[in-house]
């Protein structure tokens, strides 16, 4: 709905992607909060309030503070994207998001000229994420972009999926989604962004440096140690799904590969 | 005593009731995954569910001798079916993956020279060969005391699929440190009883 001539509608529209059901969608999910099994953040993400919820912003910005979900919802105009997702684990969605392009946000609060990257991080509540009493990772779970990433206009916060709103599971009321990048980047249930000078620590950077590095982008040329990366499962295929080809930045190089113009990509991994 | 009536139970009951009850959850999971019954992406969950069940079999049938040694509780006729069984359930994993998972061989080959993980898991199924094709009464008999020394290769089986496991979760996870645990008690109780040296 709304302005749905966005960037990804448009290359997702001429290559007809098939969006995943509602039901792959929301039942197959990687958020390690509420547990590492692929069905506990359907089954357990239904206990957190989403409602009231604020995120801060702070850091390089002009306007820091505590904004109210609310009040961001209603300062945003909402677009549909759909976006190929790509996990690292080799199994990928097609989904159709709603939400608004972090750039709005971001202005909205008004980023410095010192600001260099945006630094990302999700909920911790032990009363409501049964996943957080087991130190499977160190939360809380944080991420982060460059800041040319996090303004380019295929970078959104998603609020919704479907034209509904986005389900616990999937990281609501607000995630980030950035499609050219490995499913992990796209941070989850986010409590605050800063807009920092150097390069902010990222989860799974933390917990196996030479396992997942600050880009992450979707590369298949680029192996990781655990998965191969030159192809990858579309999610619903059943059990006889054919394995489909990677595509380099998740298919969206056309649009991305100008952020990275002079980088060695197996060396910025 | 519990030990005894479990041991009168155990003589009662013939061994192909073991290979028949271990065999439903082949078929089973196969059919749930092919009906939805495994979530929206049953391949990795089939090959997840015959993974962990070979490893819970090889943990059953470690646990055989030290069962008898420390307990008195003697199963001992049911270890070739559940060894067997293990052997079965590992084939049934690494063809899930071949066959379902990974499909393209040229993949399969770099997984298995590139990935820690899938190196080790193939060491222990490469090993677990020759215990499965020497599970018979005439091959007792031929080897003889070579028996024996061979199928201690039982034990770099069992921790060559604890390790497969503990490498391939993502993050610090609970569950294989438990296998491994249980597995590393499993075979201390195996080492000789030291002598206590007089202070």
């Amino acid at each position: 709905g709304g302005i749905a001539a966005g960037l990804g509608q448009s290359a997702s529209a001429a290559e007809g992607l098939e969006p995943n059901t509602w039901e792959e969608i929301t039942t197959y999910n990687n958020f390690y909060e509420f547990g590492t099994g692929k069905g506990d953040p359907a089954k357990y993400a239904g206990s957190l309030t989403t409602d009231p919820w604020s995120v801060e912003i702070d850091g390089l910005v002009d306007k820091p503070g505590s904004y109210a979900m609310s009040d961001i919802m209603s300062a945003m105009t909402t677009e549909e994207r759909i976006y190929r997702f790509r996990c690292v684990e080799a199994w990928s969605m097609v989904i159709p998001w709603n939400g608004f392009e972090l750039a709005d946000l971001l202005n909205m609060a008004g980023v410095q000229s010192g600001a260099k990257y945006v630094a990302f991080e999700t909920a911790v509540r032990p009363d409501e994420m049964p996943g957080v009493a087991r130190n499977v990772l160190d939360w809380p779970y944080v991420e982060g972009l460059r800041l040319d990433e996090a303004m380019h206009p295929l970078t959104i916060m998603a609020t919704g999926i479907y034209g509904k709103p986005i389900p616990n599971q999937n990281g609501a009321p607000m995630r980030l989604v950035v499609p050219w990048k490995y499913g992990f980047k796209s941070i989850k249930s986010i409590v605050r962004i800063t807009l920092t000078e150097d390069e902010p620590p990222t989860s799974w950077n933390k917990a196996n440096g030479k396992e997942y590095g600050f880009y992450s982008n979707v590369n298949p040329t680029v192996d990781h140690p655990r998965w191969s990366q030159a192809s990858e499962r579309r999610v619903g295929g059943g059990l006889f799904s054919p394995r489909i080809p990677t595509l380099m930045f998740n298919g969206y190089e056309e649009e991305v590969a100008s952020l990275y113009e002079g980088m060695d990509l197996s060396k910025f991994y | 005593m519990i030990q005894q009536h479990i041991n009168q139970w155990a003589r009662q009951i013939p061994s192909w009731v073991v290979y028949v009850l271990l065999l439903i959850p082949a078929p089973w999971f196969f059919y749930l995954g092919a009906t939805g019954g495994l979530g929206v992406e049953p391949i990795k969950a089939l090959e997840h569910e015959y993974g962990e069940l070979a490893l819970k079999l090889l943990v059953a049938g470690l646990a055989i001798t030290p069962l008898r040694t420390h307990l008195g509780i003697n199963l001992i006729k049911f270890r070739r079916a559940i060894g067997l069984m293990a052997f079965f359930y590992v084939s049934a994993h690494l063809l899930v993956w071949l066959v379902l998972d990974v499909q393209i061989v040229s993949q399969i080959w770099a997984d298995i020279l590139k990935r820690p993980y899938i190196t080790i898991g193939m060491v222990g199924f490469i090993l677990i060969v020759p215990l499965a094709v020497t599970s018979n009464n005439r091959s007792i008999r031929t080897l003889g005391p070579k028996w024996r020394q061979l199928h201690k290769l039982t034990y770099m089986v069992v921790l060559s699929g604890a390790v497969h496991f503990l490498m391939l979760v993502k993050g610090f996870q609970l569950e294989p440190i438990l296998y491994l645990a249980v597995i590393l008690a499993l075979l201390a109780l195996r080492l000789p009883k030291k002598r206590r040296v007089a202070a």
